[in-house]
């Protein structure tokens, strides 16, 4: 378990599209400060990276795109509460929190 | 030494074209925002190094970009298109009430006179205005709540506001086409809006000569005559003399009236071209020969322009926004398909020639002439 759950470090995988636009390669490392959520992971994002806000979800309404989805430790976790914690090995950094654009096409 | 650049939007990307005044040699730049959806790009006529590029895709939805070097560079501004108050219902395509909601920019039309001013038309229709560069964008509400909004129904293409005319006279008149719902004005600088689609008949609405409801495809100008509008409607070609208050129909011996983009010859006010296009149901060209048509009496009498044009086997579409014109002492006229392929002409229409024969699907084409 982390024992300080003032600040957690989050790996964060964002998809190829939104990695160019954030001129990012590889994996975001982004520490969060409190509980680590969606809701607060997404902000810091959000925050480290403004081009990225209204990519992933509305701008007016904070709700997740249609066709983004959340994964991690082999978890679909776009349907959770946006304030659920995420999994405790996304807290410990040992998993990354993942930013998926949905499949669909060919 | 003047010369052109062709901004193209299409299915993937955005390409910037450019060549000498001699237009026979081209440099292709891109693709820009490879893999995204380029409904638009636009340079403003006050600093032509700046340019505006609208970027969406389905799942990720819609971002501006600005250019401030004619497009070598690119800068993400803002994204945040909201709805000024609560945007109500319009007409779903069974007549049933729909929520409004935006799903991309369209089209961007950059101020005349300022570089950071530019109107954005979007889907679901309305106009919004940006005077900071596309940092910011508010709403233009008075259109959208005129009145007569809960009847607009969306095109086959979405419920958008495509075209947008501003008056060189008077920065407080403008012209905007929505499909399907027809042609608006406003002369306060977009306060109040009224339609303008007197004299336009459609098949496919209950009135047929209804106030809203037309499938306005695309709109045209030349800047010495403004009160002069032309129309390509989704059938109909159509012609106003008074700035839109009534229409008539210049079809005259054009193939099939149907089409998507229209546009006026940089020096001769008179001469419009369009892309005549089979029917609604089979989107390209007749007998699959891509003809530009061209009137030089304003309309009615039109001719094929084929020279350099595919002649058999062409089933590509030209949509509304992918044809412009330079201002070249002989003015050059370009459009690009859905195949992509962007053609130019350096001699109003008289021959063509690809520039680029395989681009993804092209959205639109814009050109600006340098000097």
């Amino acid at each position: 378990m982390n024992t300080d759950m003032s600040t957690a470090m989050i790996r964060v995988k964002l998809p190829a599209h939104l990695r160019k636009l954030a001129q990012v390669d590889g994996e975001v490392e982004l520490h969060v400060e409190g509980e680590a959520t969606q809701c607060s992971v997404l902000d810091a994002l959000e925050a480290r990276y403004p081009t990225l806000r209204g990519t992933m979800r509305d701008h007016g309404t904070g709700r997740r795109r249609a066709f983004v989805r959340f994964f991690a430790c082999e978890q679909d976790l776009s349907h959770d509460p946006p304030d659920a914690p995420l999994p405790d090995p996304v807290v410990r950094g040992v998993e990354p929190f993942l930013v998926v654009g949905a499949m669909a096409g060919g | 030494m003047s010369g052109v650049r062709v901004l193209v939007g299409t299915r993937k990307g955005a390409f910037v074209l450019t060549s000498d005044g001699k237009r026979e040699r081209w440099d292709v730049s891109g693709p820009h925002f490879a893999g995204w959806e380029i409904y638009h790009v636009a340079g403003s006529p006050a600093e032509p190094n700046r340019l505006y590029a609208s970027q969406s895709s389905g799942w990720f939805g819609q971002l501006i970009q600005r250019s401030d070097d004619g497009g070598t560079t690119w800068q993400p501004v803002g994204n945040e298109f909201t709805y000024d108050g609560v945007p109500g219902t319009h007409q779903w395509y069974d007549g049933t009430p729909h929520p409004w909601e935006f799903a991309r920019v369209w089209h961007l039309e950059p101020s005349l006179s300022d570089p950071d001013t530019v109107y954005a038309g979007v889907e679901d229709a309305a106009l919004f205005r940006s005077g900071d560069g596309g940092q910011q964008w508010e709403e233009l509400r008075g259109l959208r709540e005129h009145g007569s909004g809960p009847h607009w129904q969306p095109g086959a293409g979405g419920m958008c506001l495509h075209t947008i005319l501003q008056d060189p006279r008077d920065p407080g008149r403008l012209h905007v086409a929505i499909s399907a719902a027809g042609v608006f004005r406003t002369d306060d600088a977009g306060k109040t809006w009224r339609p303008v689609n007197r004299g336009l008949q459609s098949e496919g609405i209950p009135d047929a000569d209804a106030e809203v409801g037309h499938c306005v495809h695309n709109l045209a100008r030349h800047p010495s005559r403004p009160d002069v509008l032309f129309m390509q409607k989704h059938w109909d070609v159509m012609r106003s003399d008074d700035g839109g208050e009534s229409w008539h129909d210049i079809g005259g011996n054009l193939p099939t009236d149907f089409g998507f983009p229209i546009d006026v010859h940089a020096h001769e006010p008179d001469t419009v071209y369009v892309v005549p296009i089979k029917s609604d149901s089979e989107h390209f060209p007749l007998d699959g020969q891509l003809r530009v048509y061209r009137s030089r009496t304003g309309g009615n009498e039109w001719e094929p322009l084929t020279n350099g044009l595919p002649q058999s086997d062409c089933y590509v579409n030209v949509l509304r926004d992918a044809m412009a014109v330079d201002s070249l002492d002989s003015c050059g006229v370009y459009f690009g398909t859905t195949g992509g392929q962007v053609y130019a002409s350096a001699d109003a229409g008289d021959s063509w020639a690809p520039i680029v024969r395989d681009l993804p699907a092209v959205l639109s084409v814009e050109v600006q002439t340098l000097t």
